[in-house]
């Protein structure tokens, strides 16, 4: 599945959506698909503030465990708690339902387009 | 090493199968959701390309002779049409390998070797077998194997058209009869469409089912009928990721994980595959009759709560304490897709071995409780 042209991403396979200075942020259908079946989703807690790239939580399928990296820095304003509660969302829906966390940000770091980010998922 | 591509894999590719490395080889990580496939083998069936497994035959006069110097148990004392899971020690009592031995003729047997060490044991085979009337041939590029594993699987190969039995009806009018009463380890020889194949029920999922050794060139044809076959009665194709779940499930050892050369077999609870009684020596009988030292890591099965999983390589520990003691390590684990609760077999010290014991398990910096469980965390029901 090519990336979606409105999102914008990370080399660590995380898309990140923005509005205003708020971003949603989750894993690419490239990052589902090769986890296999998500079985566990940990989020960080709303309000906990997050440096950018540090590891704020972790999707584990039956074969692996992928972790979440922060594609911003700022606050935590909500966690997907349908993700957590029913971590094949994460396979099923990765750019809807999907999503992991919406993080308030105070600066925007730079992120690849879609078109970067096909081309690092396919070469 | 170039990657080895199994016969099936543009049957696999069109399936849509994500594929892994495996000792080199090129096979099926999954098709669509591992978990899927898992469920399908445990309430239907799956249908498992193995075609990477190892596969040495021993030919001669004396060949059950030589397997009982090579191997941990008494292959001689096998009947033909018996098969048997066994262990290929060295001098130390490690484990080079686990392998299921079939005895396909009077003087003639099937060893099935896992894939990374198929070459080690053809070779050891040949040297061990070496002072025997027996040769060894080393056929794991000329064989396929192709597994229906589930409750639905006798139906599933019945439905196939085109089996029969060697030395039966040629229609294979009495197929349903033979495969219905062909008991769990043991095989026949028959055919699939005119061709020969090695029939034979066996498998590695705690489920019932059949493992098919063909023709590498025969395999689409025999994989494709099953999925036609099989369709109707939840057959899908099945990947390594779920074959991994379902033997865990089993508490089924996997070399590398469970077994290795630095462990012996007695450790692993395997002394029963060990045959310190059976005429003439073998290769590690020595070690294995000593047994291992005082205070040996013993493998045990772990249950947890919650949903994250303890994996291969994690540590224990005797108490959620920063300063308590290290106590073994987990070898496989996974979030048990049966159970729904993280499930794991780990060496520990023989302390902790009991039921019931609790251990903490290191899940990347936070300590989780395990509770000792007995083997195997999943038994089918058995109708028969």
């Amino acid at each position: 599945m090519a990336a979606p042209q409105h999102l914008k991403y990370t080399a660590e396979h995380e898309w990140v959506l923005i509005e205003g200075d708020v971003a949603t942020v989750g894993i690419t259908d490239y990052a589902q698909s090769a986890l296999g079946d998500v079985v566990f989703v940990e989020l960080p807690a709303v309000g906990s503030a997050v440096a950018l790239g540090a590891v704020v939580g972790e999707i584990e399928s039956t074969k692996s465990v992928g972790e979440l990296f922060a594609p911003v820095e700022g606050e935590v304003v909500e966690a997907n708690e349908d993700a957590v509660a029913t971590p094949e969302i994460v396979n099923n829906d990765p750019y809807g339902t999907g999503w992991l966390i919406k993080v308030r940000f105070t600066q925007l770091p730079e992120l690849l387009d879609a078109a970067a980010y096909d081309e690092l998922t396919t070469k | 090493m170039p990657d080895r591509v199994p016969p099936l894999a543009e049957v696999h590719a069109a399936a849509g199968a994500q594929f892994t490395d495996f000792a080199g080889w090129q096979m099926p990580l999954r098709y669509g959701s591992e978990l899927a496939e898992h469920r399908a083998v445990r309430e239907a069936a799956g249908l498992f390309d193995l075609s990477h497994m190892g596969e040495i035959v021993l030919v001669g006069e004396e060949a059950g002779a030589a397997l009982d110097h090579a191997v941990s148990g008494r292959m001689s004392a096998l009947e033909p049409g018996r098969a048997k899971y066994t262990l290929m020690l060295d001098e130390a009592g490690g484990v080079v390998d686990d392998l299921i031995v079939y005895r396909t003729g009077g003087d003639r047997f099937l060893v099935v070797a896992n894939a990374a060490n198929a070459e080690v044991v053809a070779e050891e085979l040949r040297r061990r077998a070496s002072a025997f009337d027996t040769r060894v041939f080393d056929e794991s590029a000329d064989v396929a194997l192709i597994a229906v594993q589930g409750p639905r699987a006798l139906e599933i190969v019945l439905a196939a058209e085109g089996f029969a039995i060697s030395g039966g009806h040629p229609d294979g009018h009495d197929v349903p009869e033979v495969l219905g009463a062909l008991g769990y380890y043991r095989s026949v020889a028959g055919f699939f469409r005119e061709r020969a194949l090695l029939i034979a029920r066996t498998g590695y999922t705690g489920e019932d089912g059949f493992e098919l050794f063909c023709a590498p060139d025969h395999a689409r044809e025999l994989w494709e009928a099953l999925v036609e076959a099989g369709a109707p009665f939840g057959l899908v194709p099945a990947g390594l990721a779920a074959r991994d779940t379902l033997r865990l499930e089993a508490g089924m050892p996997l070399y590398g994980h469970e077994l290795s050369a630095e462990r012996l077999p007695a450790t692993a609870g395997l002394a029963r595959a060990v045959d310190l009684g059976k005429p003439g020596d073998f290769v590690g009988k020595d070690a294995s009759a000593a047994g291992p030292a005082d205070g040996a890591q013993v493998l045990v099965g772990l249950a947890g709560e919650g949903r994250r999983a303890a994996r291969a390589g994690y540590e224990l520990f005797a108490s959620a304490a920063a300063d308590a003691a290290g106590i073994g390590a987990v070898t496989s684990g996974a979030l048990s897709p049966t159970l729904g609760r993280p499930i794991a077999m780990a060496y520990v010290d023989p302390a902790f071995r009991a039921p019931g014991s609790t251990v903490f398990v290191d899940v990347r910096g936070t300590r989780h409780p395990y509770t000792v469980t007995a083997l195997p965390f999943y038994s089918r029901k058995r109708t028969s």
